[in-house]
């Protein structure tokens, strides 16, 4: 029997887009059954047009900067869409796959992507802002799948 | 060694080369065979994991000139 994936993908910026997409599009290259449920920021990952996620490097004293920059200095204006374009070049640079294509292979290789109703409720979010494929549920329904999977992460 | 196709997974990063893999192994019958170029040093551990996990037959995997060629054979 197939082993079982659930996700939780709480977070909407650029970076965090990734873990949640990768490891929910290996795990189904690797024959595991997956769902993710999208609540919160996450729920962002499900719009149609996903195009301009971003990364800030504000609060983040991990992320590499080419120049060093005092922390209080990154909420200027500009800084979070330089560190956005910085980052989406390194991603083209060294072949990283983009986010858009990750959820495509997820959406091909049959992983199920669950929105949250709650949140959608919460933003004021119509279900003509997302993407065609996906369910929505609350809580019971994540448990309905992470009480019989074998990996459960919450991202 | 001969193969039936061959996948070009030079320039990608994880887990793309494995995703790809999966994808050119579904367009292939039981026990025919793929070979993958890859140029991800993180594939060598990936590929042997890839294969070990869904049955695939790792037949050989090599390294020269900083790429890594993988042999496999589908699984019946």
């Amino acid at each position: 029997m197939a082993k079982k994936l659930a996700l939780i993908a709480s977070k909407g910026t650029l970076d965090w887009a990734y873990p949640p997409f990768i490891l929910a599009s290996t795990a189904a290259a690797l024959d595991y059954e997956v769902s993710i449920f999208f609540t919160f920021y996450g729920l962002t990952l499900l719009k149609k047009d996903i195009s301009d996620l971003k990364v800030s490097p504000l609060g983040n004293p991990a992320m590499p900067m080419p120049v060093s920059m005092p922390n209080l200095m990154q909420m200027l204006p500009g800084v979070e869409s330089m560190a956005t374009m910085m980052m989406k070049q390194k991603i083209a640079d060294k072949g990283v796959a983009s986010i858009q294509e990750l959820r495509e292979i997820c959406l091909e290789s049959g992983v199920k992507l669950i929105a949250c109703q709650m949140t959608m409720d919460l933003f004021d979010f119509k279900r003509e802002e997302f993407i065609d494929d996906i369910e929505i549920g609350g809580a019971a329904t994540f448990f309905e799948f992470a009480g019989e999977s074998d990996v459960n992460l919450f991202i | 060694m001969e193969f039936d196709k061959e996948l070009d997974a030079r320039g990608l990063n994880c887990p793309l080369p494995i995703l790809r893999c999966k994808k050119s192994l579904a367009e292939l019958q039981p026990g025919q065979i793929l070979k993958v170029v890859a140029t991800d040093p993180g594939s060598v551990k990936d590929f042997q994991a890839f294969c070990k996990q869904t049955g695939h037959e790792l037949l050989s995997h090599e390294a020269a000139n900083g790429e890594f060629t993988f042999v496999m054979k589908k699984r019946a």
